[in-house]
């Protein structure tokens, strides 16, 4: 069980942000794993909703699509995307939880194209509910891989708000007041956002990871939080529940 | 207030609810017999030009039936809402090809992916072609735009999209609020030509259950000129008032309903069965090479007469007895 991949670690990681008792509104894909993960250790109470309608869940396995009967497994509720979205905009959830395929230093996602909008080198699916969910939620949690392509200074389009162009941008836009993202989890490191500027910066490196390998594959300037922490490894009970319980059919860990 | 923004997408559908009320006013039968094959729905209520929505959420409670007989019918400039749209747009995206233009007009709120199972090539390749117009949107944004036309309403306030590409792009405008002089968000309402939606149970009128999560399908079979039901289940109108408490669609809002077991098939069906992924990932293989793709969509929608034969070709009972086993984990 020592052996685990960038991915593996990445969802290990973010699960332990999830605190029991909190609220998590989830994107597809490896935010679906993490929650599930944190439910399966820690997080028993973790309270997951699903843009679709599914609210708090018992998850029997890992969600492939946000809109499945697995969204609604025990649920306490099946409701609709207008009852999951408002019950955010009404400021009740504490976590978004998303990947992206691009993020700048404010923490802005890109999930629309790749190059020019009107003739796209690659279309993406777009904002789907990633866009409300990081609007409303207090907090962003956001996970993707590190390299130069994903983390730009300048995005191709900003589907997603992070702190837009800094500090107040948010406000200023008209967006809810006091939330935005709070960490991003790469197979690198994890990273926080500073307190005045809303800059990113590094607060945990992964074990053997250094400061300048990680600012090597990130486009813009990194900060370093007042300590940087090495991170702590996924464990073998995270690593075989993850395995045999959230995703046995490798749907995000193979990849 | 000059420093509010105007989306400078394109707006597809007409929001004036007085319009809308002139249409349902003339829209008369509530409790005429709608039973009919699908072939014969989409030929009576889908029209070139029309703007189409897909209910349910992409893999889920899609009315598949109804969505490969678009595609066999050679429908032409449809506008399409892209509410969570990932198998149902993929089936779509098989008709804008050899010169044909199915979709011309496309909300985009999520489309191209099937979520943790990828990217499709061939909805890729006609996002990328530039041969349809696009205007973005949020999951959200495209519920509200729903609900708006189902309230009768031309607009809707909401709080995202702000400060993002996302409302640039969109038809959505920025707006003061008169109590307490906030930005927001307005959305238009969105009145579809016709909408397409699976369900549990209904009965020969088109009042018809859901079981599981709703997504958006209250608002859309309200927001809907003309809707067709597929069913799994045809019930008893005796039996849709024995607990009205459980109908979501009450049959004013429906022209067509459709028997069809199995109708969400490969999608997943709450309490049913399950999304059957190896037929989904071979249909995400097959549109690689266009050769495949071409062979696959003669088997499977084009010479297929329907859909119980397209049931057959994935396995049969077999296969979806294991789905049913799947569903109850």
């Amino acid at each position: 069980m020592s052996n685990y991949n960038a991915m593996e670690l990445m969802i290990c990681v973010a699960a332990r942000l999830l605190e029991n008792g909190a609220t998590v509104g989830v994107g597809t894909g490896a935010p679906c794993a993490a929650a599930m993960l944190a439910q399966k250790t820690h997080a028993p109470n973790l309270l997951i909703v699903f843009e679709a309608g599914g609210l708090a869940p018992v998850l029997p396995a890992m969600p492939i699509s946000v809109g499945d009967s697995r969204t609604s497994h025990k649920a306490l509720m099946a409701t609709s995307m207008c009852d999951i979205m408002e019950t955010c905009q009404r400021g009740v959830v504490d976590y978004a939880f998303l990947g992206g395929a691009q993020i700048d230093a404010y923490g802005n996602l890109n999930s629309t194209v790749i190059g020019d909008y009107a003739h796209p080198k690659v279309r993406f699916p777009g904002s789907g509910g990633a866009n409300d969910f990081a609007s409303f939620c207090w907090r962003t949690l956001i996970l993707t891989q590190h390299d130069r392509r994903r983390f730009v200074k300048q995005l191709d389009f900003l589907t997603t708000p992070g702190y837009l162009t800094g500090p107040g941008a948010r406000e200023a836009a008209g967006l809810p007041a006091n939330c935005g993202p709070y960490r991003v989890i790469t197979d690198l490191a994890v990273m926080s956002f500073h307190e005045k500027t809303r800059r990113m910066q590094i607060d945990s490196l992964h074990p053997g990871i250094t400061f300048e390998q990680v600012q090597a594959q990130t486009e813009f300037e990194l900060g370093r939080a007042n300590t940087i922490t090495e991170t702590l490894l996924p464990q073998p009970e995270e690593l075989r529940l993850l395995r045999e319980d959230v995703d046995p059919h490798q749907y995000i860990i193979g990849r | 207030m000059s420093d509010l923004l105007a989306g400078q997408g394109p707006l597809f559908a007409n929001p004036d609810p007085d319009a809308a009320r002139a249409f349902f006013r003339q829209k008369k039968g509530a409790l005429n017999n709608k039973l009919m094959p699908v072939s014969e729905a989409v030929a009576q209520f889908i029209h070139n030009g029309d703007y189409l929505a897909s209910g349910g959420f992409g893999t889920n409670r899609i009315a598949t039936a109804a969505l490969h007989e678009i595609v066999r019918q050679k429908k032409a400039d449809l506008g399409f809402a892209g509410h969570t749209t990932t198998h149902d747009f993929q089936i779509l995206a098989a008709g804008n090809r050899h010169g044909h233009r199915l979709l011309s007009r496309i909300d985009a709120a999520y489309i191209v992916g099937l979520e943790a199972r990828g990217l499709s090539t061939q909805a890729r390749r006609l996002m990328e072609s530039g041969d349809v117009d696009v205007c973005e949107w949020t999951n959200y944004a495209l519920a509200c735009r729903f609900r708006a036309a189902a309230s009768g309403i031309p607009f809707l306030p909401l709080r995202s999209m702000l400060g993002t590409d996302t409302l640039k792009h969109s038809a959505a405008k920025e707006i003061l609020c008169p109590f307490t002089g906030r930005k927001l968000t307005a959305v238009p309402a969105l009145y579809p030509d016709v909408s397409l939606i699976h369900v549990h149970e209904s009965d020969c009128h088109g009042n018809a259950r859901i079981k599981g999560i709703t997504v958006a399908d209250y608002d859309l079979a309200r927001a809907s000129k003309r809707l067709i039901i597929t069913a799994e289940r045809i019930v008893s109108t005796d039996e849709i008032r024995s607990n009205p408490n459980a109908t979501l669609i009450p049959a004013f809002c429906v022209d067509a309903v459709c028997h069809v077991p199995f109708g969400s098939y490969p999608g997943n069906m709450p309490g049913e069965y399950f999304s059957d992924e190896q037929h989904l990932k071979a249909w995400l293989n097959a549109e690689r090479d266009s050769d495949t793709y071409e062979k696959f969509l003669t088997t499977y929608i084009y010479n297929v007469p329907n859909f119980e034969t397209y049931l057959d070709r994935c396995g049969g009972t077999a296969r979806l007895a294991e789905l049913q086993k799947l569903e109850h984990l």
